[in-house]
């Protein structure tokens, strides 16, 4: 379309300020900040890569805990997840038009529950008495005589974070990868037949996934995504910051700890921008495996 | 011989028997979590203290979320001081997010100008961005921005929304270009263009971007927490989450389950009402 030059920029102007002032502005200063002492009260002075160095050599807590949680919930959760929602999304498309909507929705609301006020409801079903129900039915079941403690045992905190991440991890990139099948080419099935696909499965590697990259990608960031933007899942769960022995410490909490416990917002900057190298090797591992080579 | 297998068949065959065996139970595992609690919502005191702990709810009754009143109004504000809060700022959110992600959509999909992959790249790779990441650089520009204890502060920091954006754009590209050069031609200025012929087209990229945008707005618990000290200007979500930190005993937990059933409920309903227009979008959605 023809326009003058300003009006492109005009259109893209709202959009262009609130994106700078609160995703890139926030990035940068991130960056900025990590090589300060920042701590609120004083003028910062620049320490280069001090804060990094501590983070390396002397924070015990991160090289013992809160790396090693992260690490282990966002490749189970990341990939597992994502998986999930994959061969679900493949598994419904299967079916006919009724099943396939109602168990889409039921794979999907789990997801509506994330990040909101509704942790509430792991708070209850896990909780660590008698009364709550899980544990009830395992003494019922013989399996346990006294009741598991999950929400504040360093031993159950990070499985039941796993758990509850698992749970909601059908979110929208399974809706994503749920449409990118749907609108398969049929005359690619019956092709695949005629080149001797036999089984469901052969569908899945031969046909399918190669079809449908661009969508497996888009599915690949939204659960990377997911995962780490539900890092405050422990502290939310176990009702306190730190979680119980470290045990649901993930990156998320540790900045929190620092730059609003102990206001030590240089050094939390640089968790942070940890934080965001850590999301990069990621999405850069998604985007190597699903990009289409030309 | 095989035939291959027709993705979203019209009917019902042996073949998807096996599906079926494999579904359910997990269809079940996930169900069995938002049951227990819409159980928990409608039991009754005797009921949550039931030893052993009951799973099905077995007399109803709303008393739980007549508590839920009452123990706003003890603490000092009204909960319908807290629930207009969060339907202004979702109000408000969800319509300035569709529009200004529109907007910067139809530039990006439609508009020939210089930094138009710049930009569009940048959004690409703000899909994963991670607001927890940033939350003191956040803190910091807010207060610097002196919108602390404002609506602002609730509303400002959720506006560029980059997959809303991604989603709409990917949606506009599938408007003709010749649809838009007869208009042009016709003499309709760009922004007649925009109302009259790219709102109407992208109605279903739109209701996803409303659900998604609702999705964040009605649950966000960040600028309660961090930048709204006024009790009365927080939201909803925020007075719920304190049930949930503040009630372990039995008896809250009635009054929690409640809560979270009201966070959860127009999540659901709003999907359900769009569904179709969002598997639409999504249609669209792949990176290239």
């Amino acid at each position: 379309m023809n326009v003058s030059k300003k009006t492109p920029y005009l259109f893209l102007a709202p959009y262009l300020l609130m994106f700078i002032i609160f995703i890139a502005l926030p990035v940068i200063v991130a960056i900025l900040l990590s090589f300060t002492d920042f701590d609120t009260i004083n003028m910062p002075n620049i320490v280069w890569f001090r804060n990094y160095v501590l983070l390396i050599t002397s924070d015990s807590i991160f090289m013992q805990y809160v790396l090693p949680n992260t690490i282990t919930y966002a490749l189970i959760v990341g990939p597992g997840g994502y998986a999930l929602s994959f061969l679900l999304a493949w598994a419904i498309a299967q079916l006919t038009r009724i099943p396939r909507t109602i168990l889409a929705l039921v794979f999907y609301s789990p997801s509506l529950t994330m990040g909101t006020a509704m942790q509430v409801l792991w708070k209850i079903v896990f909780s660590g008495d008698r009364m709550g129900i899980i544990n009830s039915y395992l003494i019922q079941w013989g399996f346990i005589t006294e009741p598991i403690v999950f929400l504040s045992s360093a031993n159950w905190l990070l499985p039941v974070m796993i758990i509850v991440g698992l749970w909601s991890a059908a979110g929208v990139g399974f809706l994503a990868m749920l449409a990118g099948i749907m609108n398969a080419d049929e005359e690619l099935y019956e092709a695949g037949a005629i080149d001797g696909v036999s089984n469901r499965f052969q569908e899945l590697i031969y046909i399918t996934i190669p079809t449908m990259k661009p969508q497996m990608l888009f599915g690949a960031v939204m659960a990377i995504v997911n995962t780490f933007n539900n890092g405050m899942i422990g502290v939310q769960l176990s009702g306190s910051n730190p979680t119980p022995g470290y045990a649901g410490q993930l990156i998320v909490n540790h900045i929190d700890d620092y730059g609003f416990i102990r206001f030590e917002m240089g050094y939390a900057a640089a968790v942070s921008v940890a934080l965001l190298l850590l999301i990069t090797v990621f999405s850069k591992v998604a985007t190597a495996l699903f990009t289409e080579k030309d | 011989m095989y035939k291959g297998h027709r993705i979203g068949p019209d009917r019902f065959d042996r073949g998807q028997i096996k599906i079926y065996i494999i579904l359910l139970p997990i269809a079940i595992f996930m169900l069995l979590p938002l049951v227990f609690i819409f159980c928990h919502a409608f039991k009754p005191m005797e009921e949550l203290f039931a030893f052993p702990p009951k799973f099905y709810v077995v007399n109803p009754t709303f008393k739980n979320f007549s508590n839920l009143m009452q123990s706003a109004r003890t603490a000092g504000i009204p909960l319908s001081k807290y629930v207009f809060n969060s339907l202004f700022v979702t109000i408000i959110v969800v319509a300035a997010n569709v529009i200004i992600s529109t907007m910067a959509g139809f530039a990006l999909s439609k508009m020939e100008f210089k930094l138009r992959d710049g930009i569009f790249n940048l959004n690409q790779a703000a899909l994963m961005f991670v607001p927890a990441a940033v939350m003191i650089p956040r803190y910091l520009i807010i207060n610097t921005l002196q919108i602390t204890n404002t609506y602002w502060a609730h509303i400002l920091p959720l506006l560029a929304a980059p997959v809303s954006l991604f989603l709409i754009k990917q949606f506009i590209d599938g408007v003709p270009n010749a649809l838009l050069e007869a208009a042009s031609i016709d003499g309709a200025t760009p922004l007649r263009i925009y109302w009259k012929v790219i709102i109407p087209l992208v109605k279903p990229a739109i209701a996803t971007g409303m659900i998604l945008s609702f999705q964040q707005v009605w649950g966000y618990l960040d600028s309660s927490n961090l930048y709204v000290n006024t009790d009365g200007m927080k939201t909803l979500a925020f007075y719920m989450s304190t049930l949930a930190n503040a009630n372990n005993a039995v008896a809250g937990q009635g009054i929690a389950a409640a809560a979270s059933l009201i966070m959860f409920i127009p999540n659901l309903i709003l999907f359900i009402v769009v569904q179709k227009d969002v598997m639409n979008t999504m249609a669209s959605s792949g990176i290239k």
